[in-house]
């Protein structure tokens, strides 16, 4: 294991050759520059395409072309950009291509601001394009986690033929933190023969395409859109815990928001209020087991979000009202500290005190 | 008995829905004709566009990749730089490339994309009922245009060959029509052109083919060539606009 000092946003990017990704397209927006900037500058020497875009639109049209043609393909953006990116992201699902989207999010709605945000939730995990799709949703919350994330959103994605997005926010693409970046040997990439370059003598043609006029073919895309989704969501939900397992307040919180809420966790602790920690790290499909069982002997569950509440609606369906849901979210940026969440805690703490 | 006419392998066997008259069906030919010619169908990738020809995945015989409205540039692009074996190209509408799609044409020709396009000028949205086009003529009459083009609300249509050829990226650009046999003639040519282009990787190739929709322009299909020949020639001049040196 070797560790090197490096900063989120590039973190993505090295990570992202290490997992066999040799093209990107992009377009820049603070808070997530430093990734394009950094591929432009190392997939030539890896014999990599580097396009900046003229467009987060055409860069995702960039990317469903070359994921096409079966290679490993990411593009990055920051909220405003992700949403100019929604057609083709909805094209990539229908068409089931596999890629990675990197999502660093800023404050919204609007242009907003370039500091860090998580209002991009709802966006992410319900749809932000139309119709009956899902991505796959990694949300990590270090450095560290980054590199993982991004190697095995590579695989997800081929996995299941599915885009999977990547939803860190600003403070994370901007941190520096020890990582261990890993070999960089991926193997033998899967073989894709559905892959469009050219028939090469085979009889059938390879078709990419979404568009079906007749509706009841339109309809079996999507069961068939469904089955995978649920299969994804049996066997691919992942979460973190902390100090659940007597925590009487569990507090959800996920990406860097998690971070700060570990910390209160620790200062409740030390106050002697049972406290724990419930950190999904896919968003989509949402751990709501992992999150009922981490919550089973507790008598509440804060969630915490830079957001107006938008995860806190998965929290209240995975517990379906078995126990009562607090929210603390600051909004347009501002990051919750440690202390307003310990302030949180104690609050929820002296109000189960008294129903008791 | 010899065989002197059928059609052309890069062509599936499936039968074209578009109107009669309407010159989609010509130009997929020539099109199909030219990767026959060149020896490339094998290695080929169509990217489709969103109007009348979206079906074109169907109809020819070759790897194909459908596009959002106005973004088959991109996608070629795509496709392109992770597979620059293989040869690819757009097949666009003039609503598609001109209007909602032209930050893409541009920005690819611009870059010298090492794609073929085929750009087919019509002067209506065909696909959605007749709505005009950026291409429509001055007082032509569309269902969104209903008092004829006019320059105070509707402003001026775009001549893309002259546009695009005051960039340095493309090798070859060049206005065809197929309104009657010479022309289609010479339209096969450039085509031709413009795939010999890609495969000696001089850049960014264009066809413009002014083109027909009876349907739309509520006119019988010999009225809508004589419409193309009086009206949307004046407008939209045949020729080469642009051809880099030393290739032949
Ligand atoms: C984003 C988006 N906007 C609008 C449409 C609807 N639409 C479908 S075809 C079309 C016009 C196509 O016209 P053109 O490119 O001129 O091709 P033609 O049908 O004339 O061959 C439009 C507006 C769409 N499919 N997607
Ligand atoms: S509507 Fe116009 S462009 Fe479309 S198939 Fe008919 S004639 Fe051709």
């Amino acid at each position: 294991m070797s560790l090197v000092l490096k900063k989120g946003n590039e973190v993505v990017g090295e990570a992202a050759i290490r997992s066999g990704c040799r093209c990107y397209f992009g377009y820049p927006i603070t808070p997530q520059s430093e990734l394009p900037e950094y591929l432009a500058r190392r997939l030539p020497q890896v014999g990599g395409v580097f396009v900046q875009a003229e467009s987060e639109i055409a860069a995702i049209n960039m990317v469903y072309g070359a994921a096409s043609t079966g290679v490993r393909v990411m593009t990055s953006s920051s909220s405003p950009g992700i949403s100019l990116k929604q057609e083709g992201i909805s094209y990539i699902a229908a068409s089931q291509l596999p890629c990675v989207i990197v999502n660093i999010m800023r404050g919204g709605p609007g242009l907003g601001g370039i500091q860090a945000s998580q209002s991009d939730y709802f966006q992410a995990t319900k749809g932000g394009g139309h119709g009956d799709y899902r991505l796959i949703v990694l949300a990590p919350s270090s450095v560290q986690e980054i590199a993982d994330l991004v190697k095995e959103g590579f695989q997800l994605a081929d996995t299941y033929r599915n885009p999977v997005m990547i939803l860190g926010d600003g403070i994370l693409g901007q941190m520096m933190e020890p990582v261990d970046l890993g070999s960089g040997d991926v193997g033998e990439l899967p073989d894709k023969p559905w892959a469009a370059r050219g028939k090469k003598g085979r009889r059938s043609r390879n078709v990419i395409n979404s568009l079906y006029l007749d509706s009841e073919k339109l309809e079996q895309l999507n069961l068939s859109l469904q089955k995978k989704y649920r299969l994804i969501a049996e066997r691919e939900t992942r979460a973190e815990t902390y100090l659940t397992e007597d925590a009487q307040i569990v507090v959800a919180a996920y990406g860097m928001t998690a971070r700060i809420c570990k910390e209160a966790v620790d200062m409740v602790r030390k106050k002697g209020i049972r406290a724990g920690l419930f950190r999904p790290i896919t968003l989509w499909p949402y751990p709501e087991k992992e999150l009922r069982l981490a919550a089973q002997h507790s008598q509440a569950v804060l969630t915490v979000e830079m957001s107006a509440g938008q995860m806190v609606e998965d929290v209240r369906l995975s517990l379906n009202g078995e126990v009562p849901v607090e929210f603390y979210g600051r909004l347009g940026s501002m990051v919750p500290s440690a202390g307003e969440v310990f302030e949180e805690i104690q609050r929820i703490s002296k109000k189960i005190g008294e129903v008791k | 008995m010899a065989l002197v006419f059928d059609r052309p392998k890069s062509l599936t066997d499936k039968k074209f829905h578009y109107c009669p008259g309407c010159h989609h069906g010509i130009i997929h030919r020539l099109a199909a004709e030219a990767l026959d010619e060149l020896n490339i169908q094998q290695k080929t990738v169509v990217i489709a566009s969103v109007g009348c020809s979206v079906l074109a995945y169907d109809y020819f015989d070759t790897d194909a990749v459908q596009a959002a409205h106005g973004r088959a540039p991109a996608v070629a692009t795509g496709v392109k730089r992770a597979s620059p074996e293989s040869v690819v190209f757009t097949y666009q509408g003039d609503g598609d490339l001109a209007s909602i799609g032209m930050a893409e044409i541009v920005h690819a020709a611009a870059r010298s994309e090492n794609i073929t396009v085929i750009f087919v000028n019509n002067a209506v949205y065909g696909m959605t009922g007749g709505q005009m086009a950026p291409t429509s003529l001055m007082g032509q009459q569309t269902s969104t245009s209903p008092q004829g083009r006019s320059a105070e609300s509707n402003g001026y249509p775009i001549r893309v060959c002259e546009l695009l050829a005051t960039l340095d990226g493309p090798s070859y650009l060049a206005r065809v029509s197929v309104h009657d046999p010479k022309h289609v003639r010479e339209a096969k040519k450039a085509i031709l052109k413009a795939f010999q282009m890609q495969i000696q990787h001089q850049g960014f190739s264009l066809v413009e083919v002014v083109s027909t929709c009876p349907t739309n322009w509520h006119l019988t299909p010999v009225e809508a060539l004589e419409w193309l020949e009086k009206k949307m020639l004046k407008q939209y001049p045949l020729g080469v606009f642009k051809k880099i040196e030393g290739v032949e």
